[in-house]
């Protein structure tokens, strides 16, 4: 157990550092220098040097890595060119929403899957269970936008229901999270589907519906329970989706999240925000990987490390 | 494999999933000629005396965009950018994940490790971020972006590629391969690669789908193929200011982003039922 943790802690730390080299290389690749990005178009050749000089991008390739290591070791992700102000600092404001975006998007992944996937496993080869698995590609294949802009125009411009965009009540966190939980709910919905029918195919399941318990209580309380173990480790897997799916809904709903700061990022072409915001949704992933390693043997003790 | 073909064309979902493709593809390739209009031509009868965009007319079936130009003509051609996209880039990113994986899971040693170790390295990129961060790095042609999406694309086929081939590299008829004197890209290229073959089919096909949506969104953000390249996620891009007004120009070409990926999942799908003998009887 302890080997496990330390190899697996081991590796996480390797992967985050592979991380970094590529973040790092991205900016290399800058075909805009952006020494000229800050001093703009009219500055004299020794402005320009003195910024390059600041910035320290006129020092060696590995020295420029290790001091790049030592900042973001020290929470320092660099200087947006555009705002002005920390990217570290930015990201931090913008982080809770991002985080109350997915809170409520697992949640609505959830509910959307279990239910859905629960209802098709027990009407196996019925049309419902086509219609489910149906509507459940359609949910994975549709694109983020699509479904935010929709839902928007349907529950909010002709319907009034919810706010059309921005941040502060639980009604403005519905919408959005509804349109990042839909697409993972598609996904939820066909791996339910399929642990469920395996799991109602053993032994265990006979036997609890021939000492004549109610159906309802066999599948929700004696299956589920194993049926719902490749669900959990998926939450963790899908950080790395919402993370994603952030930048476009945030943007969709003007959700002030990490997503709409990249996307505002992107608009002006601010290398440092986009990068920083990069690295925070690939440390983000790593950690949510580890934790759904982690948690499995808890909540299944079969699973021995 | 006769079993197997029998087995999709019994699938009714893989068939009009099939059936929507070759429609999406005869509308890009006949664009010319099945476009009503040039989808470059701003018509002055195009938008309103106020110059708002016109609802789907008699003349214009599904409306027109905010500059007048006749919206179906330009899915038309849009499609072609999705098509373009979804061949070149998934192509790009099944050769490379196909080749790597290949290599990693026969050659092992330090030089199958530390492929493995890149692709879960890759694994750890939100994929959107990543294409993000390069396309704003390289400014966004059609190329650049399906060299973007290959690029971020190719590491969940690596993965499946090298869990085969590790399984395969065991046979005796490799082995056995192996003492005749065959040198090793020829036994991976000659003698492991065609079993792998359904395993490609299957990926190619899904990752069209990924592809496909992976660009919409990309040209959504902005940072996707150049206007004036008509593309879907372009136009709602473009329209996206003014889509509570003008709805249909939001709904017509995201739907079509919906049904070409939907299609490219059903089909993929149903041929992992198909090939997969241990999905049988589900």
């Amino acid at each position: 157990m302890v080997r496990f943790l330390l190899s697996r802690l081991a590796q996480s730390v390797f992967i985050l550092i592979g991380v970094t080299m590529i973040t790092f290389a991205l900016a290399f690749l800058v075909p805009a220098d952006p020494v000229r990005m800050i001093a703009g178009r009219n500055a004299t050749p020794t402005v320009v040097e003195n910024i390059r000089h600041q910035l320290g991008l006129d020092r060696p390739i590995p020295v420029q890595y290790a001091s790049y290591l030592t900042r973001l070791a020290q929470g320092d992700l660099g200087r947006s060119y555009m705002q002005r102000t920390d990217v570290s600092t930015l990201i931090a404001s913008r982080l809770p929403a991002t985080l109350l975006l997915m809170a409520g998007a697992i949640f609505f992944e959830l509910l959307i899957g279990l239910s859905a996937g629960i209802w098709a496993a027990t009407r196996r080869g019925r049309f419902s269970d086509k219609a489910v698995m149906v509507a459940s590609f359609v949910g994975v294949s549709a694109p983020h936008f699509l479904l935010g802009l929709l839902l928007l125009y349907v529950f909010a411009n002709l319907l009034g229901l919810f706010p059309l965009g921005g941040y502060g009540t639980w009604r403005h966190l519905v919408l959005p999270a509804l349109t990042l939980g839909i697409a993972g709910g598609g996904w939820y919905g066909r791996v339910m589907r399929s642990s469920m029918v395996d799991v109602l195919r053993q032994d265990y399941i006979r036997t609890a519906r021939a000492k004549g318990l109610k159906e309802r209580k066999v599948v929700l309380v004696h299956a589920l329970r194993n049926a719902i173990l490749p669900i959990v480790a998926m939450i963790g897997l899908d950080i790395g989706i919402f993370m994603s799916g952030a930048v476009v809904v945030e943007s969709v709903y003007g959700w002030p999240g990490i997503g709409q700061l990249a996307w505002q990022a992107i608009q002006v072409i601010d290398i440092p925000i986009i990068m920083g915001v990069t690295l925070t949704a690939a440390v983000a992933i790593v950690i949510g990987n580890l934790v759904a390693d982690l948690v499995t043997p808890f909540i299944d003790p079969r699973v021995r490390l | 494999m006769s079993d197997a073909s029998r087995k999709f064309l019994r699938n009714r979902l893989a068939l009009a999933g099939t059936l929507v493709i070759l429609l999406i593809v005869a509308g890009g390739l006949g664009a010319p000629w099945l476009a009503p209009f040039d989808p470059h031509e701003q018509f002055f009868d195009g938008l309103t005396l106020e110059g708002a965009p016109l609802p789907p007319n008699e003349k214009f079936w599904m409306g027109t965009d905010l500059l007048g130009r006749d919206l179906f003509s330009r899915l038309l051609y849009g499609a072609r950018t999705s098509l373009i996209i979804g061949v070149v880039a998934n192509g790009a990113a099944v050769a490379i994940g196909t080749i790597l994986g290949l290599v990693a899971g026969y050659v092992r040693g330090w030089v199958g490790a530390a492929i493995m170790r890149f692709t879960d390295l890759m694994m750890a990129f939100p994929a959107l971020l990543l294409a993000i961060a390069l396309a704003a790095i390289f400014s966004p042609s059609l190329w650049i972006v399906a060299l973007v999406i290959a690029l971020v694309n190719w590491v969940q086929i690596a993965r499946v590629i090298y869990t085969q081939t590790t399984s395969l590299a065991t046979r005796e008829y490799v082995e056995a391969t192996r003492a005749l004197g065959a040198n090793w890209p020829r036994l991976l290229f000659v003698h492991v690669l065609p079993h792998l073959l359904p395993t490609i089919l299957v990926w190619s096909t899904l990752g069209i789908a990924t592809t496909v949506l992976l660009e919409a969104t990309l040209s959504f953000l902005g940072i996707g193929v150049r206007p004036p390249t008509p593309s879907w996620g372009g136009i709602i891009f473009e329209s996206q200011s003014y889509f509570l007004d003008a709805p249909w120009l939001v709904f017509f070409p995201g739907v079509a982003v919906l049904l070409m990926a939907l299609s490219f999942n059903l089909v993929g799908d149903a041929l992992r039922d198909a090939l997969d003998p241990t999905q049988r009887g589900r």
